[in-house]
C-alpha cells in the first residue's frame, strides 16, 4: 500500500509506520490491506469496530499459553493464516488507550519481521471521535498461507541478562522506565488499576530515567509531534538516537509504545523492549533496585 | 467442578454460572457482552453524589460501586447494588452486570455467604484471561465488605 503523505507524519523518522484516520477511511476494503484491532478490553471490538477490521487479542493470542513468552514461528504463522493475513499484506493496527495495546501487537509483529505493519495514529478513540463508521459485523476472511518465520529476539527484545549487562557497563547505557512516577519511586508495586501484576519489591532499575509512556501521547491519543517528542526524549532526558536503549514497564506493553516512539518516530537505531519488565525484575532474587525519585546507581558491595 | 460449580450459590447467580458453563467458549464472550448491555445506569440521585461510590482498583477501567442496605444494620435486609462503568469498558461492565443480575435484591446475609471464587467458576479464564477476571473478584470483595458494614455484620476481616 502507498504511504500516508500527511505532513505531520512526514516529520517522523519512519512515516511509513503510521497512518491517519482519513488515509485508512479511504482505503478500507482494499486488497492487500488488513486492519487489526488490539485492545486492552477483550470485548471492545464486539461493541463496534472499524468496518472490515479483525480482532487480535494480546493476551489470549500473542502469548504462549504455558511458558511466559510469545508464540513461536509456527504459532504466529497459524494465527496469521487464521486471520487471513499474508506476509505481503499491509497490516494497520489500532486500539484503545492511546494505542497502547496496538503498539504491543505491532512490536510482536516486528519480532516476526512482518514487513509492512503500521499504527493508526490516535487509535480507536480518534476514529470514534470523528464519527467514522463502525460495525459489529465480524468479517469472514479466508485463511491465507503465511510462512513460518522464526521469531528474532535479538534486535528489539531485551532479557534480564541484557539489562544486567547494561548495568555492568562502566560508561552507562540508558534505561528508560515508562511506568507511573509512583511505580518508579517504589511507592507502589503495581499500577493503581493492576494489582494482580504486582511485584514483591518496588522501585526501579538502577540508573533508569523516568519517562512515563503517556507523555508521548497528546490529549486526543495521537502521538505528539516530532519536535515535541525530541524535546522530551532528546533534550530533556539527553538520550542519543545512537544509544543502546532498553525500555521497560510492568509487562512490556507500555514500553512497546515508547519503543515505537523512539524507533519509528524519532529514528533511534538501537532500542529494545524488556518485556520481562518489573514483574520479572521486582520479583527476581538479588538484582539491584533503587527506590526514590533519583535514577541512582548500582551499589557495589 | 462439573455439577458442583453452582450448588452453593444463590439461585440467580447459580443460573448465570450454569448458563456460562453450558456454552462453547466463544459464545461465553457474547453472553458477557449481553450482561454489559443490561447493566442498569447509575440512578440520578447517586450520579449527583458520586463521591459516595467506591472505586474498584482491580478493574482495568474506572469502575465505581455502592451497596445500599435498607433498612440498615439488618442482615435480613435486601441489598441494592449500583455501578458506574464507562461504555468503553464492556468487559468490566459485563462483570458488573453479572453481579447485579445475580445479587441485587438478595438479603444481605445471603450475599455475604457467596464464595469468593465465583469469578473463576464462569469458565471465562481462557477466553478473557485470568488477569482480566481479577477485576470481578475485586468487585465482589468490595461488595461483600460494604454489605458487612452496612448490614451490621461484624467483620471477619
Amino acid at each position: 500500500m502507498d504511504r500516508d503523505p500527511d505532513p505531520k507524519l512526514a516529520q517522523y523518522a519512519h512515516p511509513e509506520r503510521l497512518v491517519t484516520t482519513p488515509w485508512l477511511a479511504d482505503r478500507l476494503g482494499s486488497d492487500g490491506l488488513v486492519v487489526l484491532e488490539s485492545d486492552e478490553d477483550v470485548l471492545l471490538y464486539e461493541t463496534g469496530h472499524v468496518p472490515g477490521a479483525v480482532k487480535i487479542d494480546w493476551f489470549t493470542e500473542l502469548n504462549d499459553p504455558v511458558t511466559r513468552d510469545y508464540v513461536d514461528g509456527a504459532g504466529f504463522a497459524a494465527l496469521m493464516s487464521d486471520k487471513g493475513i499474508s506476509r505481503d499484506d499491509t497490516v494497520v493496527i489500532y486500539g484503545d488507550k492511546s494505542n497502547w495495546w496496538a503498539a504491543y501487537a505491532l512490536w510482536v509483529f516486528t519480532l516476526f519481521g512482518h514487513p509492512d505493519v503500521r499504527l493508526l495514529d490516535g487509535g480507536r478513540a480518534a476514529w470514534l471521535a470523528e464519527g467514522r463508521p463502525t460495525t459489529t459485523e465480524v468479517p469472514e476472511r479466508r485463511p491465507r498461507e503465511y510462512p513460518v518465520v522464526e521469531r528474532d529476539d535479538s534486535v528489539i527484545r531485551a532479557f534480564k541478562d541484557d539489562v544486567l549487562a547494561h548495568l555492568a557497563d562502566p560508561d552507562g547505557r540508558p534505561l528508560v522506565d515508562v511506568r507511573s512516577p509512583q511505580e518508579y519511586t517504589g511507592e507502589r508495586t503495581h499500577m493503581p488499576d493492576y494489582p494482580q501484576e504486582g511485584a514483591l519489591r518496588g522501585g526501579h532499575i538502577p540508573g533508569a530515567v523516568s519517562v512515563p509512556w503517556a507523555r508521548a501521547a497528546a490529549a486526543d491519543g495521537r502521538f505528539r509531534t516530532r519536535a515535541e517528542l525530541e524535546g522530551i526524549y532528546q533534550h530533556e532526558q539527553g538520550l542519543s538516537p545512537r544509544a543502546d536503549v532498553i525500555a521497560y514497564c510492568r509487562i512490556g506493553e507500555r514500553s512497546s509504545h515508547t519503543w515505537f516512539v523512539l524507533t519509528h518516530l524519532l529514528g533511534f537505531s538501537q532500542v529494545r523492549n524488556y518485556d520481562g519488565s518489573w514483574t520479572e525484575w521486582g520479583n527476581a532474587v538479588r538484582v539491584p533496585i533503587v527506590t526514590g525519585a533519583e535514577p541512582g546507581k548500582v551499589e557495589r558491595r | 467442578m462439573t455439577g458442583t460449580a453452582s450448588d452453593d450459590l444463590p439461585e440467580a447467580l447459580a443460573g448465570i454460572v450454569d448458563d456460562f458453563r453450558a456454552m462453547p467458549e466463544r459464545q461465553r464472550l457474547e453472553l458477557l457482552l449481553e450482561f454489559s448491555r443490561e447493566l442498569p445506569p447509575l440512578p440520578e440521585r447517586l450520579a449527583t453524589q458520586h463521591d459516595r461510590l467506591e472505586p474498584v482498583a482491580e478493574c482495568r477501567s474506572p469502575l465505581y460501586l455502592i451497596v445500599e442496605v435498607d433498612p440498615p444494620a439488618t442482615p435480613a435486609s435486601p441489598i441494592r447494588l449500583h455501578f458506574d462503568a464507562p461504555a468503553e469498558a464492556p468487559t468490566t461492565r459485563g462483570f458488573a452486570g453479572i453481579l447485579h443480575a445475580g445479587l441485587d435484591g438478595l438479603p444481605a446475609a445471603d450475599v455475604l455467604a457467596v464464595p469468593e471464587d465465583v469469578p473463576q467458576r464462569l469458565g471465562l479464564a481462557s477466553a478473557v484471561s485470568p488477569l482480566r477476571l481479577s477485576g470481578m473478584a475485586g468487585m465482589l470483595f468490595r461488595i461483600k465488605r460494604q454489605v458487612r458494614e452496612k448490614a451490621g455484620v461484624p467483620g471477619a476481616r
